[in-house]
């Protein structure tokens, strides 16, 4: 059982088969992290490099989990401390990385396409934590097992996602991912936060809060990012919480069961609700755990690359 | 160049065998004590389940049982094209100062047993690990050997040795085929 390609650039080309192969995999990784002793030998003597360009801790250190419960030898290179600084280019970085034989690289890069030009570049398996606002194809895959694992499948549930999808590499690979198996991705946000012609991706497009989460069987919060001036595209945060926010108000026309997530960190009271973060619909931390089985998992099926 | 296949154990035999295997481990354990069955995922989940039961059957008593997969410990994995499928190990009791009784359908060249030690010492401390096959095809490649065995069967390498156990009962059968 194998992955189609060497690496994970995005979910947009990713086949249904293989995505049901990850879950599954995941699932079986989720065990170990219950465990005395969280490893196992299976990527002794692997090397995986965490090039984050661009700054994360959350992401960063749940690959650096996973790569350590499976015994990898994980090295972290982050923007500032390294030659990034000194305005060294992406493809130099990318050749003395291929001198030092990395098995895997895990980048996340603020420049849409970063991966793919080590993709090509290199011989090492390339895993993409977050492109631009392009992709971020592992957490739209722990979001998936999220959801499968509360409610039993993933095919025909209603999905509603909510917030700055422009912005949102989140929502993209949501979108690409969830529509592969079969979800109905129902995208809810003010008109200038969602980029023109989106239904092209086979998702409903609603600019009031309600049309999005009527009926939906899971909820998705974006974060309203303040670092990309919320000012120019919103008069406050007060008012984008009036008419976006996820409140015990605006939850009941979501269907009883609904299960609420969020990739965080969470902006409390702007776009989600304090007591519905930590109410009992949601699985914002389950979502975490989840984080690092599903890296496990890639890292497992990506490494050892082809012999 | 057709395939061959023989049945060298049918139902009754190896229901026969699983019997005479439980009886030896409560005598050899002296008892069922602290005893513990770990049956390796595929082939010896079938068969753990039927010797914890007949076990509790002789004895009165519980006998936790557990499932092990093996894969992420194998020394082949990262040589060759394909990954196997990962499962799920399923062991919901400690295993520190038990008497675990790993279970297999047939042992061959010991590796997978290797890689289940491997796997239980990460688990815990067992006080013993002792290991129950129904069949010893032989061609081992590493000192390992079963304490309790349901048949030797020596066979060739080009020769497959199949247990097929079921869970509808009457229709067991161990084959091997060219």
């Amino acid at each position: 059982m194998n992955l189609e390609h060497k690496d994970l650039l995005g979910l947009e080309h990713v086949s249904r088969e293989e995505i049901s192969l990850i879950l599954d995999t995941a699932e079986s990784f989720k065990e170990i992290s219950t465990r005395r002793i969280k490893k196992v030998p299976t990527l002794r003597g692997k090397t995986v490099i965490n090039l984050f360009v661009e700054p994360s801790t959350r992401t960063r250190t749940s690959f650096e989990i996973a790569g350590k419960r499976l015994s990898a030898d994980v090295i972290n290179f982050s923007a500032s401390a390294s030659s990034f600084v000194k305005g060294e280019t992406l493809r130099d970085t990318a050749q003395t990385l291929q001198s030092m034989a990395p098995d895997i690289i895990v980048i996340r890069h603020s420049a849409a396409g970063a991966p793919h030009i080590l993709a090509r570049l290199l011989d090492s398996s390339i895993i993409n934590a977050g492109d631009g606002a392009h992709e971020h194809p592992t957490q739209a895959l722990l979001d998936m097992l999220s959801i499968r694992e509360r409610k039993g499948r993933l095919e025909g549930l209603k999905v509603a996602i909510v917030g700055d999808i422009s912005h949102s590499r989140v929502a993209r690979s949501n979108i690409f991912g969830m529509t592969t198996m079969g979800m109905n991705v129902a995208i809810g946000g003010p008109p200038m936060m969602i980029p023109r012609d989106l239904e092209k991706l086979g998702v409903t497009v609603h600019n009031r809060l309600a049309d999005a989460i009527r009926d939906a069987d899971v909820v998705m919060m974006l974060r309203i990012q303040f670092e990309r001036q919320v000012s120019s595209l919103f008069p406050s945060i007060r008012e984008y919480a009036h008419f976006y926010s996820l409140t015990r108000d605006t939850i009941t026309l979501a269907r009883d069961d609904v299960i609420i997530m969020h990739p965080g960190p969470i902006n409390r009271g702007v776009e989600i609700a304090p007591d519905i973060a930590d109410g009992p619909s949601s699985i914002i931390l389950d979502q975490v755990t989840n984080g690092v089985a599903v890296r496990m998992a890639l890292l497992y099926l990506l490494g050892g690359g082809t012999e | 160049m057709g395939q061959e296949m023989k049945v060298v154990m049918d139902t009754q035999g190896i229901e026969r065998c699983i019997e005479r295997i439980a009886y030896e481990i409560r005598e050899t354990n002296e008892g069922t004590q602290d005893l513990v069955i770990i049956g390796i995922r595929a082939g010896g989940i079938l068969l753990a389940k039927r010797l914890s039961t007949k076990l509790q059957d002789i004895d009165g008593t519980d006998i936790p049982s557990g499932v092990l997969d093996i894969t992420l410990y194998r020394d082949d994995l990262l040589s060759g094209t394909g990954k196997p499928k990962l499962g799920r190990t399923d062991i919901p009791f400690s295993l520190d100062g038990k008497i675990v009784v790993l279970v297999d359908d047939v042992i061959f060249t010991g590796r997978t047993i290797r890689a289940a030690m491997d796997a239980l010492i990460d688990f815990g401390r067992p006080n013993r690990i002792q290991l129950a096959v129904l069949i010893d095809r032989g061609h081992r490649e590493l000192p390992i050997s079963p304490d309790y065995v349901g048949k030797s069967l020596p066979s060739s390498l080009w020769e497959k040795v199949v247990v097929e156990l079921s869970p509808l009962p009457g229709n067991d059968r161990i084959v091997i085929e060219n």
